[in-house]
């Protein structure tokens, strides 16, 4: 099969020169004002002496060109820099709360993926019914609120109401898996329903369109109830666009991780990009916003290749 | 416009209500938006009137009780709405204006100009909005007008896509042709012939770019990268209340219920716009 094996190759030769072009515009983005890095991030009363150290430090001196690519060699020899608040190295700080906030995404996508996708053929098998009614008013609900508020919402009523689960989500190396759980359970579900609402929507949207293709028909004419419909006929045929709205979506999911960590303290990448972004750490944001970046680019990217792997038309194109 | 289906007035009403809210926000609000009245976290009449407050309280003067530190918060609300609305209103009118006409530019002049804007916006969007915000929000001074411009600029990307897609289906119809012979400029036939066609469209999306707006600078203020105290915005105000929540204080919940509501009432109206557009086009939209 040398035709997919070149649309592969050339997918994933895009997705490596997408990231180096991103490395450019993140690099970029923090030195989008005309002023100097080193005033803004020390303010206007800084004195002469404290701005040209940090300068020092930061390699302001040096052409933007040279520090970029000293930036990026160091990046993929696997040295982010130093924090310049705490001095500590970068990658050994972010090497810990990755996996901590890999950890929590993997347990939401795990719940969330086949509930949206069951949810989705749900609402496909009982069209302008009311469960598919019910169905697309939570989703709209869900999606008009920030999720930090559906956060502090469930908070409040399962944490402290109900007192299931705890309020906020510590975890630690001498946790056991289960305590590790209960720990997670809140954010968890926060970014479950998050995801869901858009998954759901876009999985009923997908299997709609097959929906209307002249072998479901056959298919109904010929006795099958409407289950087996959607489940032999309907659900193959919408797996590649399936699974592009479920890689998109975890897509989403590494985004919104961001900002549910923040609610409910939990120790991971995102609290350590926003809590470094109010202290102006400028080497700490480059290095987290490209790895969300990286990790963004890369689900997209294994979503293409999966549409190119399941669809016969895509693997013989004319 | 006789006919306007009950979900798009309700819709209607509610946007014009937090909209005159927000301009009207002085002469509204019962306390000033900085002024301490009370103490901390006092209960409010509706948990009162609902029998949900703590024991020992019978009445209270404020609606939506006090917050963490004795303001009332139903003057927050209101003032924190009227910041939260003019920044998206701001940040949406900035990101259309740019968006559209740069998106009309690239459909109408084509070539390598269409192409590199096009690649460049592929490559901004290839980085979550929130992050990319993140890093620039880390070197910029945090200001309502550099929120607006970083707000604006980042969405923008999403109205150049649509402006430009709809532009390259009308650049092809034959009034477009005849404006060209007749020797009109680019910007008479971005402007007088694209423009008003284009529009309908535009604006159903301008809706939900507008909540997007909502929901992106409640997000940032709710980080403590937003709007900065004492000034209230609706994501301010969960981030001032939140350690309530842990003692059975709903006070941060106060503007779930205002976004929500007022995310609500823009989509049903951007519905019906769209419904509106596509039975009258013929579908495209």
């Amino acid at each position: 099969m040398p035709l997919i094996a070149k649309l592969l190759v050339q997918r994933i030769a895009l997705g490596l020169l997408l990231l180096f072009l991103v490395s450019g515009l993140i690099f970029a983005g923090t030195m989008i004002l005309p002023g100097d890095v080193a005033q803004s991030i020390l303010g206007q009363s800084a004195t002469p002496e404290a701005l040209a150290n940090l300068r020092a430090e930061l390699g302001l001196n040096e052409p933007a060109m040279q520090r970029y690519f000293n930036w990026l060699g160091g990046i993929l020899t696997g040295d982010l820099g130093t924090a310049l608040t705490s001095g500590t190295d970068i990658a050994e700080s972010i090497g810990k709360r990755l996996s901590n906030t890999l950890f929590l995404a993997f347990w939401a996508a795990i719940i969330a993926v086949p509930l949206a996708i069951f949810l989705g053929l749900l609402a496909v098998r009982f069209k302008d019914r009311w469960p598919d009614k019910m169905i697309s008013a939570v989703t709209l609900a869900s999606i008009s609120i920030p999720e930090f508020l559906i956060g502090y919402v469930l908070m409040y009523l399962i944490a402290v109401k109900l007192r299931w689960f705890p309020s906020v989500a510590m975890i630690n190396d001498g946790m056991s898996l289960g305590d590790k759980l209960s720990a997670i359970a809140l954010p968890v579900a926060v970014l479950t329903l998050v995801v869901l609402a858009h998954m759901m929507r876009m999985t009923r949207a997908a299997i709609l369109n097959v929906m209307q293709s002249a072998y479901i028909e056959t298919a109904e004419l010929k006795g099958l109830n409407g289950f087996q419909v959607i489940f032999r006929h309907a659900f193959p045929n919408a797996i590649a666009p399936i699974v592009n709205v479920v890689m998109l979506n975890l897509a989403y999911l590494v985004v919104g991780v961001v900002v549910i960590e923040v609610v409910f303290v939990y120790p991971g990448m995102g609290q350590y990009l926003v809590d470094h972004v109010s202290k102006r750490d400028v080497p700490v944001v480059q290095a987290c916003g490209l790895i969300f970046a990286a990790v963004y680019i890369g689900l997209n990217m294994v979503a293409d290749i999966v549409a190119i792997l399941s669809n016969p038309r895509l693997r013989h194109p004319k | 416009m006789k006919n306007i289906p009950i979900s798009a007035l309700i819709g209607l009403f509610f946007t014009a209500l937090y909209f005159l809210m927000a301009i009207f926000a002085p002469l509204i609000a019962p306390y000033g938006m900085a002024e301490v009245v009370g103490d901390v976290w006092e209960p409010s009449r509706i948990e009162i009137m609902l029998g949900i407050a703590p024991d020992g309280f019978t009445e209270s003067q404020y609606w939506l009780g006090t917050d963490n530190i004795g303001r009332d918060l139903l003057s927050r609300m209101i003032y924190g709405g009227r910041t939260t609305i003019f920044i998206a209103t701001m940040a949406t009118v900035v990101s259309f204006t740019l968006g559209s006409v740069l998106g009309f530019f690239a459909a109408v002049t084509g070539g390598w100009v269409d192409q590199s804007l096009s690649r460049f916006v592929d490559l901004v969007m290839s980085i979550p909005t929130l992050i990319f915000a993140l890093v620039v929000l880390s070197v910029t001074p945090v200001t309502v007008p550099m929120l607006i411009i970083v707000m604006g600029l980042l969405d923008s990307t999403r109205v150049y896509r649509l402006a430009r897609a709809v532009a390259v289906d009308i650049e092809v119809m034959d009034y477009v042709e005849a404006a060209r012979l007749r020797g009109e400029g680019t910007s008479w036939i971005i402007f007088r012939e694209i423009l008003p066609n284009a529009l309908s469209p535009l604006v159903a999306e301008m809706g939900l770019r507008f909540i997007f707006m909502v929901l992106f600078v409640s997000t940032l203020s709710f980080l403590g990268l937003g709007v900065q105290p004492p000034e209230a915005d609706w994501g301010g105000i969960v981030k001032e209340n939140k350690d309530g929540i842990v003692y059975g204080i709903p006070a941060a919940l106060v503007p779930a219920f205002a976004i929500a509501t007022l995310a609500i009432s823009v989509n049903l109206v951007a519905d019906w716009v769209l419904n509106r557009t596509t039975s009258l086009k013929g579908g495209r939209g």
